[in-house]
């Protein structure tokens, strides 16, 4: 029944103890590359620690000594296990070219879905503002926003608020991405929800673009419009609909339609592209929190519409090549960077 | 990997070999949180005088900076920490809790992100009820951002090396003089048995004096109950010490 226990721990603990003193090595400084020798070292008292723990839990009944070996080849097998992944070095130009481009159009049915929604959203906020001028006080709960259109052009128009503005501006630029960037997130984790959570806040953030812009065109403030929107708004809202995507990747892998591998796969092959693309939306918004609070919030006559406007179309243009191009490898390569969706 | 009521998670390599992990309660884990969330209060207070000095160029700048910068910081503690920790926060670290991957593993970048962004869920409607509840529910103690990630939480107390002091006496052993006694005990005492008298021996000035002889007479009597043994074997024998001897026979071998 019994194994000579004080002979085993006399003649094993010495291995043990070099085996615990290299994971704590191991431990303080996990990125020190790992000399050869020291790997091979490792590797053999890996496998004794391993066989020890086998040979007692078979033969003997003392818990300590088990528990000590578990923690000890516990350890051990995660420092061997997962080597590769802690020695991969963080490019960023590589993963702002290549990585993120190619991630989204993987998921781009993701993403496809959550624009639909978005613009069904504001379809049906222009629709509602339309037929009723009084749903914008529901539809759009922004007090600035609440008053005539054409007062507010006129007043912007006018210079009377670029003081303020002026002094503001850093801290309204900071609010600005810190409030977008916690929306965006918040989409995103809300796919935990199977995706309700997201679909709420995709469609009801496209009602309230879309009553602001029949408000707007209504009053005949249509450029005004292009002028305020466009420059922050081509990149906030993809943005927005990029974490939401993340969002819907991650429901997706929830529901498992149509896939074979258990819930806790579909989750992990999910995960990288999930963080890609939330981390991507997060730039974004960096961006447009910027441009929001350093343009857009100027109009004619300091800036003029018309140069606004081209800015939010360039703008557009370099988002969409950007993610529809980059990182695109040429035809006939051996490299193949995209999978097919 | 199996679990059990005692808030273990026993891990199968494919070499064959097992292991177990115990989970980390919610308790403790609340406990890390609320260290985590003073360290982060008090970190501030000292990064945030330096972001009041860009006040020296634009007080307009100093907020906007401190706005972001407290954000990146409140949600990069975490992250950065736990992926240069392999786990670990200073909450964490204090109380001896690790996140680890489900399957044994070091995390990956992306698993200590997403466990970490989906605290955006776990903390809703407000004092992480969403995630208290997920980890309360789940046999892994798992919240949301966990279940996602792939990852656990575990407690890893620092694990002594065995320590055979406890029965390392030099006293004369009066079974060694009967190896047909032994042999009987040997055979008829089952592992857990085993296990159990060692544990009493091992902890046994950590027992109150009554309850130490109440163990130590009932265990006594069970062995003795086990084999008929002479007389002189007995004599002059407290139950403790006969505890020990039969303990003695059992773990070590002496020439």
């Amino acid at each position: 029944m019994i194994v000579n226990l004080e002979q085993f721990v006399v003649e094993e603990r010495p291995k043990w103890e070099r085996l615990d003193a290299l994971l704590r090595a191991r431990a303080r400084d996990p990125w020190r590359p790992l000399p050869l020798e020291e790997a091979r070292e490792l590797e053999r008292l890996y496998q004794r620690a391993s066989a020890d723990l086998a040979r007692l839990a078979t033969f003997a009944a003392e818990p300590e000594a088990r528990q000590y070996l578990e923690s000890l080849v516990a350890r051990a097998f995660a420092e061997f296990h997962g080597a590769e992944a802690e020695v991969r070095r963080v490019r960023p130009w590589v993963w702002l070219s290549t990585t993120l481009p190619q991630t989204f159009r993987r998921r781009c049915g993701a993403f496809h879905f959550a624009l639909a929604l978005f613009l069904a959203g504001s379809v049906f906020g222009m629709l509602a503002v339309a037929l009723d001028p009084g749903a914008k006080s529901v539809l759009m709960p922004f007090g600035h926003l609440q008053g005539d259109p054409r007062e507010r052009v006129a007043e912007e128009e006018s210079g009377t608020k670029l003081g303020d503005l002026g002094e503001r501006k850093g801290s309204f630029a900071g609010y600005l991405m810190v409030h977008n960037t916690q929306v965006t997130l918040l989409a995103m984790a809300l796919g935990l929800s199977w995706g309700v959570g997201t679909l709420v806040i995709v469609f009801s953030n496209g009602v309230m673009l879309g009553a602001v812009v029949m408000d707007y065109l209504l009053a005949g403030q249509g450029v005004f419009l292009l002028g305020w929107l466009l420059p922050h708004g081509v990149i906030e809202i993809p943005a927005v609909l990029i974490g939401s995507q993340g969002g819907f990747v991650l429901a997706a892998a929830l529901l498992g339609r149509g896939e074979r591998l258990r819930l806790r796969d579909r989750l992990r092959a999910a995960t990288p592209d999930v963080i890609t693309l939330c981390l991507g939306a997060a730039l974004l918004l960096v961006w447009a929190g910027l441009v929001e609070a350093l343009l857009s919030q100027y109009h004619a006559p300091v800036l003029p519409y018309s140069a606004k406007i081209a800015f939010g179309l360039i703008e557009a243009a370099a988002l969409s090549w950007w993610l529809a191009r980059s990182g695109r490898t040429p035809p006939g390569s051996s490299l193949q960077g995209d999978r097919s969706p | 990997m199996s679990t059990s009521r005692l808030a273990t998670v026993r891990l199968r390599t494919p070499e064959g070999v097992a292991f177990s992990f115990r989970l980390a309660s919610p308790a403790l884990r609340l406990a890390a949180l609320a260290i985590d969330f003073a360290v982060i209060s008090a970190s501030w207070s000292v990064i945030s005088i330096l972001f009041s000095l860009l006040g020296i160029l634009s007080q307009d700048v100093a907020r906007g900076a401190s706005i972001v910068g407290y954000f990146l910081f409140s949600q990069g503690y975490r992250i950065g920490l736990e992926w240069r920790w392999r786990g670990q926060t200073i909450g964490k670290r204090l109380l001896q809790l690790r996140v680890i991957d489900e399957r044994g593993l070091p995390l990956s970048f992306a698993q200590v992100v997403m466990r970490n962004l989906l605290r955006f869920i776990d903390a809703l409607p407000a004092a992480y009820a969403v995630g208290g509840l997920a980890a309360l529910l789940s046999t892994r103690a798992q919240r949301l951002g966990d279940l996602a990630a792939g990852t656990l939480v575990i407690w890893e107390p620092t694990e002594p090396m065995p320590d055979l002091a406890a029965l390392r006496g030099e006293k004369y052993n009066s079974l060694r003089r009967h190896p047909g006694v032994v042999a009987r005990l040997r055979q008829a005492i089952a592992p857990a048995e085993a296990r159990v008298a060692w544990q009493a021996l091992a902890r046994r000035d950590q027992l109150e004096a009554e309850s130490r002889v109440a163990l130590f007479a009932e265990l006594a009597a069970h062995f003795r109950s086990l084999t008929p043994m002479p007389d002189e074997l007995l004599d002059g024998l407290s139950d403790e010490q006969f505890v020990r001897n039969v303990v003695d026979v059992l773990y070590l071998t002496r020439s």
